[in-house]
C-alpha cells in the first residue's frame, strides 16, 4: 500500500473496481447467480481479512476463527427468533459477543505459543460448536432459520439483492481500511514487532501479550460482523458454520491469497470459492482437483498469489 | 456398578483406539516436525480398505491384514510423492497442504465407493458377549480391540525403546540435524516412521469400522481428538500420548454416560437435558484448555529439541 505502481497493487485496484461494478454487470446480463455468489465471497473475504490481521501481521495462527462466524450469526439468529428484528440491536450485540468471546479465549490462548496456540484456539472453537449443537431451543444440530433479515428502520433493505451486496462490500472495504490503519499505526507496528521478536519487544518495555490480545479481539470482532452478514445472507445459521473445517477454509483463503498482505485474503477468498464453485459445476468431485491444487500451491508458490504477483513486480 | 465397569471398559477401548491414531501423529510431529491433518484420512482409508477386502476375501482377519498392508503402502506412497517436500517448511504450509489432501481423499472415496457409507460385518465368533467378571458381560469384539491395541502399544514400546530403529527414532525426535550429520539415512527413516504412523492410523480405522459405519469424513472428528491427545500428552512423547489417550477415552465415555444423570440432580430436567450433551462433548476440549493454560507444554513434554 505504498501507492507504487506494481503488479500487486494494480491487481488489487482492478479487483476492487470489479467488485464495485459487479451488480451493474449482473443487472445488464440478468445473471443473478453471480451476484449471490459474490455476496458470499465478499463476506468470506471479510472473515479472511480479519484472520489475516492476527495471522499475517500478528503471527497468531488461530485455527478457530470460524467460531466468530457462528457467534455473530447466532447473535442475529437468536435475537430474530426472540422477536428482536432491529439491526441496530442485533449487530452491536453480535459484535459485542464476538469481542467478549475473543477476549476470553485470547486471554487464555495467548499463554501458549506455536502449535499449542493453533490447538487451543481450535479447542475453543470446537466448544462453541458443541454449545451451538446443544441449543435445542434454537434448532440444535439442524440449525436456526432466520425468517426475517435484520431491519434497519428503512435506511437500508437487506432483502434487496443489490443493497445487501453493497452493504457487504462496504463492510469489507471498511474492514480493510481499518486493518490498514491498524497495521500502519504505532499499535500495529508493536504487534508486528512482537511477531518478529518477542523478547526484544518485551525488553524495550512493551507488554507483548497485551498488544497481542487487543489485536486478537479486534480480529474476532471483525469476523463477528462477517458472521452477522453471513446469517443474513443465508437466512440460516447452524453449528456447521463453526466446524473446524470451516476454520480450515478461512486459513486456506488467507494463505492462498498471501498472508500479511492487505488484499491477499480477499484474492484468496475469491479464488478459493470461485474455484470450488466452478469445479462443482462440471464435476461432483471438486476435491479431487482442489486438493492437489492446494498442495501444488504450497509446494511451488510460497507467499500465495500475492507473493507470486509480487515477484512479477515491474518497479 | 456393572454399568460403571462396562463404561470404564468402553472408555479404555476408545482410549486405546485413540492411542493408535495419536501414536502415529505424535511420532510424525515429534520427529519430522510435521503437522499432518491428513492422518484422519489414513484412518478413513484403513476402514474403507478393510470393508472392501473383508467383503472380497470373506475372512475378517485376512481382510484386516490386507487393509493394514494397503494403508502402510498408501502412507509410504503419500510421503514419497508429496509430504517429504514439506518437511522443514512452515507449520501453516503443512496445514494447508494436508488440508488439501483431506479434500482429495474425501472426494476420492466418494468417487470409488460412492457417497453412502459401508458396513463391515463382524464374523460370528466376535459377536458373542464374554463374561469378564461374574455377572458382567462384555462384547468379545470390543475386548479384542483392547487386547490388540495393548499388544500394539507394547510392541511399539519395545520397538522404540529396545531396537536400533527405535533408538534412531528417539534420536531423531530430540535432534534431527545431528543424526543426519552422523550418517543416518534420515530420508529413509522418515519414510519408515510415516509408514508406521499410517499403518497405526489404518489399524485404528479398521478396528473402529465394525462399531461405527464406514463413511466419508469419519476421520475428521477423530483427528481432532488425536490432536488433543498429543497436545495434552506433550508433542513427540509416545508415553504421554498413551496416558493422555486413555485419560481422554475414559473421561469422554464416562462423561457421556453419567453426566446427564449427574446434571439432572443439580439442574431442572429441561436445563439438564440441554446442558448435558453439550457439556459431555465439550469435556475433552475443556480439559485440554485447562491443561494448556496450566502447563503450556503438555503433561509429559518430550525432551527439548
Amino acid at each position: 500500500m505504498t501507492g507504487k505502481l506494481n503488479v500487486s497493487n494494480a491487481v488489487a485496484a482492478l479487483m476492487c473496481a470489479a467488485l464495485m461494478l459487479l451488480p451493474l454487470y449482473s443487472a445488464v446480463t440478468g445473471n443473478i447467480f453471480i451476484l449471490t455468489l459474490f455476496t458470499r465471497i465478499v463476506i468470506f473475504a471479510l472473515a479472511a481479512a480479519s484472520l489475516n490481521l492476527i495471522m499475517g501481521y500478528g503471527g497468531m495462527m488461530s485455527f478457530g476463527h470460524a467460531a466468530y462466524l457462528g457467534i455473530g450469526g447466532y447473535a442475529v439468529g437468536i435475537l430474530a427468533a426472540e422477536g428482536i428484528g432491529s439491526g441496530f440491536i442485533q449487530w452491536p450485540v453480535a459484535l459485542a459477543v464476538s469481542a467478549l468471546f475473543a477476549l476470553l479465549i485470547g486471554a487464555l490462548s495467548l499463554r501458549t505459543r506455536g502449535v499449542y496456540f493453533i490447538m487451543i484456539t481450535l479447542a475453543f472453537a470446537q466448544m462453541a460448536y458443541y454449545i451451538a449443537s446443544a441449543l435445542s431451543r434454537y434448532g440444535g444440530d439442524d440449525g436456526l432459520t432466520v425468517y426475517k433479515r435484520s431491519d434497519f428502520a428503512g435506511l437500508i433493505n437487506l432483502s434487496d439483492r443489490n443493497q445487501f451486496y453493497y452493504l457487504c462490500l462496504a463492510c469489507l472495504f471498511g474492514g480493510l481500511y481499518l486493518i490498514w490503519r491498524i497495521v500502519n499505526s504505532r499499535f500495529g507496528l508493536v504487534v508486528q514487532g512482537v511477531r518478529s521478536n518477542e523478547q526484544r519487544m518485551q525488553a524495550i518495555g512493551f507488554h507483548a501479550n497485551r498488544y497481542r490480545l487487543v489485536c486478537f479481539v479486534i480480529s474476532g470482532t471483525i469476523c463477528g460482523l462477517a458472521g452477522a452478514l453471513l446469517a443474513n445472507n443465508t437466512d440460516f445459521v447452524s453449528p456447521a458454520v463453526m466446524y473446524w473445517t470451516r476454520s480450515g477454509d478461512l486459513m486456506v483463503m488467507v494463505i492462498l491469497g498471501g498472508m500479511g498482505s492487505l488484499f491477499g485474503p480477499v484474492i484468496g477468498a475469491i479464488v478459493y470459492l470461485l474455484l470450488e464453485e466452478l469445479l462443482s459445476q462440471f464435476t461432483e468431485y471438486s476435491g479431487l482437483i482442489l486438493g492437489p491444487v492446494l498442495l501444488l500451491i504450497v509446494l511451488f508458490a510460497r507467499g500465495g498469489i500475492m507473493g507470486l504477483l509480487g515477484r512479477m513486480r515491474r518497479g | 456398578m456393572y454399568l460403571v465397569v462396562e463404561q470404564l471398559l468402553n472408555g479404555l477401548q476408545f482410549g486405546l483406539l485413540l492411542f493408535l491414531l495419536a501414536a502415529g501423529l505424535t511420532l510424525v510431529f515429534g520427529i519430522m516436525d510435521f503437522v499432518n491433518l491428513a492422518h484422519g484420512s489414513l484412518y478413513m482409508m484403513g476402514a474403507y480398505f478393510a470393508a472392501t477386502f473383508v467383503a472380497w476375501t470373506g475372512s475378517f482377519v485376512l481382510g484386516a491384514l490386507m487393509a493394514l498392508g494397503a494403508t502402510l503402502l498408501l502412507g509410504i506412497a503419500l510421503e514419497y510423492v508429496a509430504l517429504r517436500h514439506l518437511y522443514g517448511r512452515d507449520h501453516l504450509d503443512q496445514v494447508l497442504a494436508t488440508f488439501g489432501l483431506i479434500l482429495f481423499f474425501n472426494d476420492a472415496v466418494r468417487l470409488i465407493w460412492g457417497p453412502a457409507g459401508l458396513a463391515l460385518p463382524l464374523p460370528a465368533w466376535l459377536t458373542v458377549p464374554v463374561q469378564i467378571i461374574p455377572g458382567v458381560y462384555y462384547p468379545a469384539y470390543r475386548l479384542m480391540i483392547i487386547v490388540v491395541a495393548l499388544a500394539v502399544a507394547a510392541m511399539l514400546y519395545l520397538v522404540v525403546m529396545r531396537t536400533r530403529i527405535g533408538m534412531l527414532i528417539r534420536a531423531g525426535a530430540s535432534n534431527r540435524e545431528m543424526i543426519g550429520a552422523l550418517g543416518i539415512n534420515i530420508k529413509l527413516l522418515f519414510t519408515l516412521v510415516f509408514g508406521l504412523g499410517a499403518a497405526l492410523a489404518g489399524l485404528a480405522g479398521l478396528m473402529q469400522a465394525p462399531i461405527l459405519t464406514v463413511q466419508i469424513g469419519m476421520g475428521e472428528n477423530i483427528l481432532i481428538l488425536a490432536f488433543v491427545i498429543i497436545v495434552i500428552g506433550g508433542i513427540g512423547s509416545i508415553r504421554g500420548a498413551f496416558m493422555a489417550a486413555i485419560f481422554v477415552g475414559i473421561i469422554d465415555t464416562m462423561g457421556r454416560a453419567f453426566l446427564p444423570d449427574l446434571l439432572r440432580k443439580v439442574l431442572s430436567g429441561a436445563a439438564a437435558s440441554t446442558a448435558a450433551p453439550a457439556l459431555s462433548s465439550m469435556l475433552i476440549y475443556l480439559l485440554m484448555a485447562i491443561i494448556l493454560v496450566l502447563r503450556p507444554e503438555g503433561l509429559f513434554p518430550a525432551a527439548r529439541r
